[in-house]
């Protein structure tokens, strides 16, 4: 009988008007991975700084080891052995890799700092994880995935028993998140037990033994991962049932809004293909593949090489976003806090921004007409925020994705264009995304999807259109739609 | 179905914000106005002149080439930028305004133009070294601010020049009533800015530039005009206060404001808006400015020595940002508290 490692029980955490955990509990034995979900906003992260020390709950006891607290500390964390890598990574970007594994317990010869004890300590510890980083590296050098490899070691050196990962997968692409999965194996054999949290249910099923799913910071259940599927743990999740793929559709084909012909821009060439009036076109393929710097040149946000465009009937060439929009395309980026928000601004502000002249009256904004407008858009959308001049950067994922939405609707696109449309937001909103999507082509806006999600792509998708290395590789009707070959193609 | 739920709870009338009172929103929303009272409440203990009506009239008569410029770096800052060359801009205007007068013999209206003309084209030099070749905001305006001062120096070689037709002194020393021309100026040129950042699609640009310039940019937000007719825009008023203030003195001097944008900035920052851009209010600037005149009028009143006065208006400064980080800190603390407890952590 393996013994109990961590257990959380009754943890309660209480702030005004909202009950963020309420009664959870957690029970983690020694050397297992234990998965942990739930929505955004479910207290999966609030739980996790519990047990990081970073919160006081107002409720409950953890028991780590056998010992027993009501609280914790950062430090008293640290020191029991709990580890945390975070989304955002904690590394000093303009310091060598040794020097921020070995942050704030440096080698030193009294005042000075010792250089060659540092990096060949740090290169010992890589070398045990078989990570195979240069320790006098600069940070800002390394790709993410391999800062986040240094973020692991320099927990892993503090001697962790706990290692907490919250969506360690979500910025890498497939083929580090395969490093990631040998490097977590190797983990194990030390002996570490993991919390891993994520969104992704591939990852869930294959890494961890057992799974504790909440839900609007409640503890729902805690299964063995052998004996749930997909499906179970989804309804768990959301609480009622969802299926996580849209029902397919006759593929409509109107007439042609976007005739794309041999573009070519930055890390793409030759690109050739056709937008129609109520159509779901997928881009699918794999991260840097193109898709979003072919996104991005037709919404004139980059430069185009050669090729021409045609909206309609009309040669296209787009000389900046600006003009973009109004011919009647829009892009939604991938990345929403970086390129697509104004995070302090209200949910107003965001929605009516590309389209603002045609809220003037003199001049001057014409704030009635405005809130109409939004009010309409947040209906329509449902998009879930107490009032329209609350700052975006409270909302949700999903509501905040929406927001977009609604913003690039307000300008009257024809052709929209969503990179990633739901990354990063949680089950039951994609739903929604994905139905509102419809909604969209129905009413005769023509879209663009680009998805790295494959269950997404075949699903939402009314054709495919496949990317790799800059270039189309292949095209795929409804009727032909299958993981199997949009990798094919993906991997050419 | 979740949509149906949803467009259900929409219909109902949206509901209002919280009406708790809180202190942190309270202090970011109204913590310049509690000062502007203390210190009215402090100087009329201290002295009995304070709350006269002609000291009040002096008060407002000292802010108003303050509170012009001060319109016009709101602008600048909430985009991200800074404009150190408002003191220098000054400087030039009332000689250039001054040699239109005398030497060129140009009447007054005329004379004023080209000021305004003078101004508009140091904000353009400025905007499209900052929007066109990606000049740091404060580098380019620092240049601006050596180069500016030194054509002064040259078209006047240095010396002081007057000898204005008459009516000139209107512009600073007449009455509209009870208000003096210059306050009647300010007050318009503050009403200009509040509608520009409440009320116009301009406004929201600057707001989105400073917040997030690749958003806004692919918004289809025109950001390099924007950016440039917002230095226009603070070179503009620059040239208004400049105007007022050879009016005031009768005679342009090539060193006059000297360091005057410093009192501007700190006008600005005093009235909340963050010194990285994107946010803050308009309202607050108000407030600002006003504290920065009772402030110096008072310690005037008081006898403070000259240099104390800096000591004190320097840490006041330093106070205010300070809390404003300190509020700053703590209203993303709960920020991020709501999000973690209610809604996403968002990825």
């Amino acid at each position: 009988m393996p013994k109990t490692i961590l257990e959380m029980r009754g943890i309660s955490k209480f702030y005004p008007g909202v009950n963020a955990l309420d009664n959870v509990q957690l029970s983690v034995e020694e050397g297992e991975v234990h998965g942990l979900m739930g929505e955004n906003g479910a207290g999966k992260s609030t739980l996790i700084k519990v047990l990081a020390g970073a919160i006081v709950p107002d409720e409950g006891t953890l028991l780590i080891d056998g010992a027993e607290y009501t609280s914790l500390d950062p430090k008293q964390a640290i020191n029991l052995g709990i580890g945390v890598i975070y989304q955002e990574l904690n590394l000093v970007p303009y310091m060598t890799v040794a020097d921020n594994i070995f942050l704030g317990c440096e080698h030193s010869f009294g005042l000075f700092t010792n250089p060659s004890a540092t990096n060949k300590a740090a290169k010992e510890i890589l070398d045990d994880l078989e990570m195979d980083i240069d320790p006098t590296a600069q940070i800002s050098e390394l790709t993410v995935a391999y800062q986040q490899m240094v973020e692991i070691a320099k927990v892993v050196s503090k001697n962790v028993k706990i290692l907490v990962m919250d969506e360690p997968t979500a910025p890498l692409s497939t083929k580090e998140v395969a490093q990631l999965y040998q490097i977590i194996e190797r983990l194990k054999k030390r002996g570490i037990t993991i919390i891993y949290i994520s969104h992704r249910m591939e990852e869930i099923f294959e890494l961890t033994n057992k799974i504790t799913v909440l839900r609007d910071g409640r503890y729902i259940h805690t299964v063995a991962t052998e004996k749930t599927s997909r499906a179970d743990l989804i309804s768990a999740m959301v609480g009622r049932e969802v299926s996580e793929t849209v029902q397919a559709r006759e593929a409509p084909k109107g007439e042609a809004l976007l005739e794309v012909v041999r573009l070519s821009g930055l890390r793409f060439w030759d690109v050739s293909f056709t937008a129609y009036k109520g159509e779901i076109l997928g881009f699918g393929g794999l991260v840097g593949a193109g898709r979003t710097e072919v996104a991005r040149a037709i919404f004139g946000a980059d430069e185009i090489k050669s090729g021409t465009m045609k909206i309609g009937q009309k040669a296209y060439k787009p000389k900046s976003p600006r003009d973009a929009t109004e011919q009647g395309i829009a892009l939604i980026p991938e990345d929403r806090k970086q390129q697509g928000l104004l995070l302090s601004m209200s949910v107003r502000e965001n929605s009516t921004l590309a389209s603002l002249p045609q809220l003037q009256n003199l001049g001057l904004l014409n704030l009635g007409r405005e809130t109409q407008v939004v009010g309409r858009s947040v209906a329509k959308l449902g998009i879930r925020t107490p009032t329209i001049d609350k700052a975006v950067r409270l909302l949700s994922g999903g509501n905040q994705q929406k927001v977009v939405i609604a913003k690039w609707l307000l300008t009257n696109a024809r052709v929209l264009i969503l990179d990633e449309p739901t990354r990063g937001i949680d089950v039951g909103a994609k739903q929604e995304v994905y139905k509102l999507m419809r909604e969209l082509t129905e009413e005769g806006l023509s879209i663009i999807m680009i998805s790295s999600d494959m269950p997404e792509l075949i699903s939402v998708s009314d054709r495919i259109l496949v990317m790799a290395r800059g270039r189309i590789r292949g095209e795929l009707h409804r009727s032909e739609f299958s993981q199997e070959r949009v990798l094919d193609y993906a991997a050419h | 179905m979740q949509m149906a739920e949803t467009k259900e709870q929409l219909d109902l009338p949206v509901p209002k914000a919280d009406k708790m009172f809180n202190l942190q929103s309270f202090v970011t929303k109204y913590g310049m106005a509690v000062v502007l009272v203390g210190l009215i409440v402090f100087f009329s203990i201290f002295s009995e002149f304070f709350l006269t009506q002609q000291n009040l009239t002096n008060v407002f008569r000292q802010v108003a080439m303050l509170g012009i410029a001060t319109v016009g770096m709101t602008l600048v800052v909430l985009t991200g930028g800074i404009d150190l060359s408002v003191g220098s801009t000054i400087a030039l205007v009332g000689v250039v305004v001054a040699i239109a007068m005398t030497a060129l013999g140009l009447d007054i209206y005329s004379a004023g133009a080209l000021g305004l003309v003078v101004g508009a084209t140091v904000g353009l030099i400025n905007g499209t070294a900052v929007a066109i070749f990606s000049i740091p905001p404060l580098i380019a305006t620092l240049a601006m601010l050596t180069a500016v001062r030194g054509v002064a120096y040259i078209l006047t070689g240095g010396l002081p020049v007057y000898g204005f037709p008459k009516e000139f002194s209107y512009l600073g020393r007449g009455m509209v009533g009870y208000v003096p021309v210059p306050v009647t100026i300010m007050f318009a040129v503050i009403i200009i800015g509040w509608l520009i950042l409440n009320r116009t699609r301009y406004g929201r640009f600057i707001y989105a530039i400073g917040g997030n310039l690749e958003a806004a940019r692919l918004s289809g937000i025109p950001v390099k005009f924007n950016l440039i007719i917002t230095y226009v825009i603070a070179g503009v008023f620059s040239a208004i206060a400049g105007i007022i203030m050879l009016s005031r003195l009768n005679s342009a001097q090539p060193n006059v404001a000297t360091g005057f944008e410093m009192d501007v900035i700190t006008a600005v920052v005093l009235g909340g808006i963050s010194i990285s851009g994107g946010e803050g209010r308009f309202t607050g600037v108000v407030f600002g400015i006003f504290v920065i005149g009772v402030l110096s009028n008072g310690m005037i009143l008081l006898n403070v020595q000259d240099y104390w006065q800096l000591v004190i208006k320097g840490m006041v400064l330093m106070l205010a940002v300070g809390l404003d980080q300190y509020y700053t800190r703590l209203s993303h603390r709960a920020a991020q508290r709501v999000q973690a407890a209610s809604l996403s952590q968002g990825k």
